[in-house]
């Protein structure tokens, strides 16, 4: 018994339990389907060995809203705690385990597979390339993020969640404060699938260089594509911080060594100016290819051209530049004096000058455009006020001076969600609506749609404009209750409104796609919204060599120039075309991974040296294999082309 | 495939371009995360709690045999690239066995010096110095490593398959591989030791 009494949770409770039970009968579910369906084969043929940029995109997007749905449970149970004064919901240990898990799972396993999935299923399409460069690297990318988000999420029914916060400053992540394996889970989930994220930035910065269609100069990749690029950049500049950050405090944590304690010279601040190294650019690593499906979106329905394409590309690689040299101040009230804050303040604000530079562009790409209000559209445009809002409040926390009084108050947590919200998710929901026909070959019901991007927009205000104010009175964040003499409670009841305003919204998401599943039009074109891109020359849905012939290009608007301009898009005639072959490797590979991550959480040492052993089995397999793919015929695409015209 | 035989085999088809282009772009996140381990172990240098500092533990002699055996391997593997461009298969072959023995060398006395660290006091949990440094060491070191049992599985192929466009792509990238270790190593000749010992 012994041995299995550590996996034991620390802090039960009968929700915790609930959830065990829960996921016991899901697993129970999925396995009996897919056994009574006969759909085991068809699981393993075309998901988990497939190396196809346009499945994995898929498969990025289902894990996205997976854990929207796992973080956003997290999020209502912290709004439902503080909305009334000294409620006892949750304790404190257990409110502890909530936002930290929340944060991770919001950041790590939610926005960044979602703007994985855009960038997988859109980029090769947009520049007229049959896959990316290493597919079978992409497989192994979404496979460690995924095994990642599988271990943190295993934490709270197996040895107890992380605890010290999204963050996991130390000491207090360090063993003396945080006594659970909770952290651990935390180091290993975000080690692993920060190992996928580093190769999806090799991986598409090599795409995006190597394989544009013929005539597609640098200058002529269309903006979402630059946003990718401009993002990958950061992403192999910044994860390996990470990794080391990682591997520091892993160590701290199980071997006892002195990086991040306060014995022995160890410096816990050398923690939080990794962690933000790292942390400060992947908010631009999330945020810019939302900047870039705006700017797609906003330029398609206003039927021109984007405004300022070249301003559009300076300004995303001078924030990508900033984006390292602002650290500090996450930080500004921890001691690194005058001179250092001023210097960090200045490079603060400065981002605010590209990102305004941004908006502008929107504005006059919208400015005598013939607009059309979808709810891809709907979304952008509700996305510009409300992250204005986020943004400024960024630069009143950017002025050290000032950000004495902001500092780690609900002031703060108002911002940064008033940022990542209309800056990222309206954008993930907005590329949602706008490429669904592409991905799956219906439009999701522009009705129901629009009601809820104005419910989703309007609760965002709802839940988070309170607490600019009781933040400012002086509510601190990460507090589990407060008293009824502060005078914060009706704020937080207003923000749990507001949280209840937003899931409705999410659950109207996953109704619409039900809804539209059953009862919309199969009966579209393969470019439903008179676009301008490449990704939409080709069918929907694609087929898996993406365009039949590859496309010749002469400016940023290639299809609308073939529509328009007389432009030749697809000179020439079938050849056969040559694709990647599938592999289990990178799934098999992965659970290795994860069963190495699970071995180190609770210090199992025989497993994690024989999983560690497993993963360069994998690694020597993949080294003797030949695997030169195959090559789709002619006739092969002659069938596939007439098919899919639909005559 | 098509192969194009106007540039050197390991560049000859568009898929080996990408692949030594993807790993030029690794290279640079390695840069960033030995970047990391070297600003950690700056600011951690002086750190010594109750434990020795770099100019007790420091030794010159394995240390300058350590960079002349990974500096003599850094000439051998491009010694062996050079072979391959002349279409030498024999001389490549033996110039990769030299890198990775000489690789191998540097490794031993790697392993001795920690030895030597750990029996004087100067093991991983002793200081935040000591944890640093191991830390940077160990991180080369395990590069090290690797790279001689990714050499291994090169030599074998070369044996097997010969001197396909495959094979010479995956030498010259394991040639860059072992150059930028070389590279990173020269960094910590000089800040680490060097500038420890002074």
């Amino acid at each position: 018994m012994e041995f299995f009494e550590r996996f034991a949770i620390p802090h039960p409770s009968p929700a915790i339990y609930a959830s065990m039970v829960a996921i016991g009968l899901t697993v129970i579910a999925i396995v009996a389907g897919l056994t009574y369906f006969k759909k085991w084969g068809y699981l393993w043929r075309e998901w988990l060995t497939t190396v196809d940029h346009k499945h994995i995109g898929i498969m990025y997007l289902i894990s996205a809203l997976l854990m929207l749905f796992r973080g956003g449970a997290d999020a209502i149970m912290i709004r439902a705690q503080l909305a009334v004064p000294d409620n006892k919901l949750l304790d404190a240990q257990h409110y502890n385990e909530v936002f930290t898990t929340h944060g991770t799972v919001m950041i790590i396993f939610m926005a960044m597979p979602f703007i994985m999935a855009f960038m997988n299923y859109i980029v090769p399409l947009q520049i007229g390339a049959r896959d990316v460069a290493f597919p079978r690297l992409n497989a192994l990318s979404f496979w460690l993020f995924f095994m990642g988000a599988m271990l943190i999420n295993i934490s709270f029914v197996i040895g107890g969640s992380p605890d010290a916060g999204w963050t996991s400053y130390f000491p207090l992540a360090n063993n003396e404060f945080s006594e659970s394996v909770g952290t651990n889970y935390y180091m290993f989930a975000l080690q692993i699938s920060g190992l996928g994220t580093l190769m999806t930035g090799i991986n598409m910065i090599t795409t995006i260089l190597k394989m544009r269609a013929p005539g597609m100069t640098l200058m002529k990749m269309p903006i979402f594509t630059w946003s990718a690029l401009v993002t990958n950049i950061i992403i192999v500049f910044a994860f390996p911080v990470l990794t080391v950050a990682l591997i520091m405090g892993t160590m701290d944590r199980l071997f006892a060594t002195n990086f991040f304690t306060s014995t022995n010279g160890g410096i816990d601040m050398l923690w939080a100016n990794f962690f933000w190294i790292w942390g400060h650019p992947e908010v631009y690593i999330l945020v810019l290819p939302a900047f870039g499906i705006y700017s797609e979106i906003i330029s398609t329905f206003s039927g021109r051209n984007l405004y300022g394409y070249k301003s559009m590309v300076g300004s995303m690689l001078i924030i990508s530049f900033l984006s390292f040299l602002v650290w500090t101040h996450h930080f500004f009230t921890m001691g690194q004096g005058a001179l250092t804050n001023s210097i960090f303040s200045i490079t603060t604000m400065a981002i605010a000058v590209p990102t305004g530079v941004k908006i502008f562009n929107w504005l006059f790409t919208l400015w005598r455009g013939k607009i059309v209000i979808t709810t891809a559209m709907l979304y952008s445009l509700l996305f510009i006020p409300i992250f204005t809002i986020g943004g400024v409040t960024g630069v009143m926390l950017g002025m050290s001076a000032a950000d004495y009084q902001y500092h780690n108050t609900m002031f703060l947590v108002a911002h940064f969600h008033m940022v990542i919200i209309p800056g990222v998710v309206f954008g993930m929901l907005a590329g949602l609506h706008y490429y669904w026909p592409k991905m799956f070959g219906f439009i999701l019901d522009e009705k129901i749609g629009k009601w809820t991007a104005w419910i989703i927009s309007m609760s965002t205000l709802l839940a988070f404009m309170p607490m600019f104010f009781s933040g400012l009175d002086g509510q601190a964040r990460r507090m589990y209750t407060y008293s009824e003499s502060t005078g914060f409670g009706i704020w937080n009841m207003i923000s749990f409104i507001g949280a209840i305003g937003l899931a409705i919204g999410f659950v109207l998401i996953v109704y619409n796609i039900y809804y539209s599943t059953r009862y919309a039009s199969r009966d579209i074109s393969s470019d439903p919204w008179d676009a301008r891109s490449l990704e939409w020359a080709t069918h929907s849905p694609v087929p898996e060599y993406n365009f039949a012939i590859v496309p010749h290009v002469t400016s940023t608007d290639a299809l609308w120039d073939s529509k328009y301009n007389n432009h030749v898009l697809f000179p020439g005639k079938y050849e056969k075309i040559h694709m990647p072959n599938n592999s289990g490797i990178p799934f098999i590979l992965s659970c290795i991974f994860f069963a190495w991550g699970f071995s180190f959480v609770f210090g199992m040492w025989i497993p994690a040296i024989i999983t560690t052993i497993g993963i360069f089995i994998c690694l020597g397999h993949r080294s003797l294999e030949k695997d030169y793919g195959r090559y789709i015929s002619v006739k092969e695409i002659e069938e596939t082309e007439t098919k899919l015209r639909g005559v | 495939m098509k192969i194009n035989h106007s540039l050197p085999l390991e560049y000859s088809t568009h898929q080996n371009q990408m692949n030594i282009l993807g790993f030029w772009v690794f290279l640079g996140a390695e840069i960033m995360l030995f970047a990391t381990l070297f600003s950690g172990y700056f600011t951690l240098v002086n750190r010594t709690g109750n434990g020795p500092t770099g100019a007790d533990i420091f030794e010159i002699t394995p240390i300058l045999l350590e960079t002349m055996l990974l500096l003599t391997s850094s000439f051998t593997i491009g010694l062996a690239i050079h072979a391959m461009r002349l279409g030498n298969k024999k001389a490549m072959n033996v110039y990769f066995v030299l890198t990775l023995l000489l690789g191998l060398g540097f490794l031993s006395l790697e392993v001795y010096e920690f030895i030597h660290y750990v029996h004087i006091g100067a093991g991983l949990q002793t200081s935040a110095f000591t944890a640093a440094l191991l830390t940077l060491l160990g991180t080369h070191g395990a590069h090290v490593t690797f790279g001689i049992f990714w050499g291994l599985f090169i030599i074998g192929q070369l044996k097997s398959r010969g001197l396909t466009p495959e094979v010479a792509n995956k030498s010259f990238i394991f040639s860059l591989y072992w150059h930028f270790l070389d590279v990173v190593w020269i960094f910590i000749f000089s800040f680490v030791y060097l500038k420890g010992m002074m």
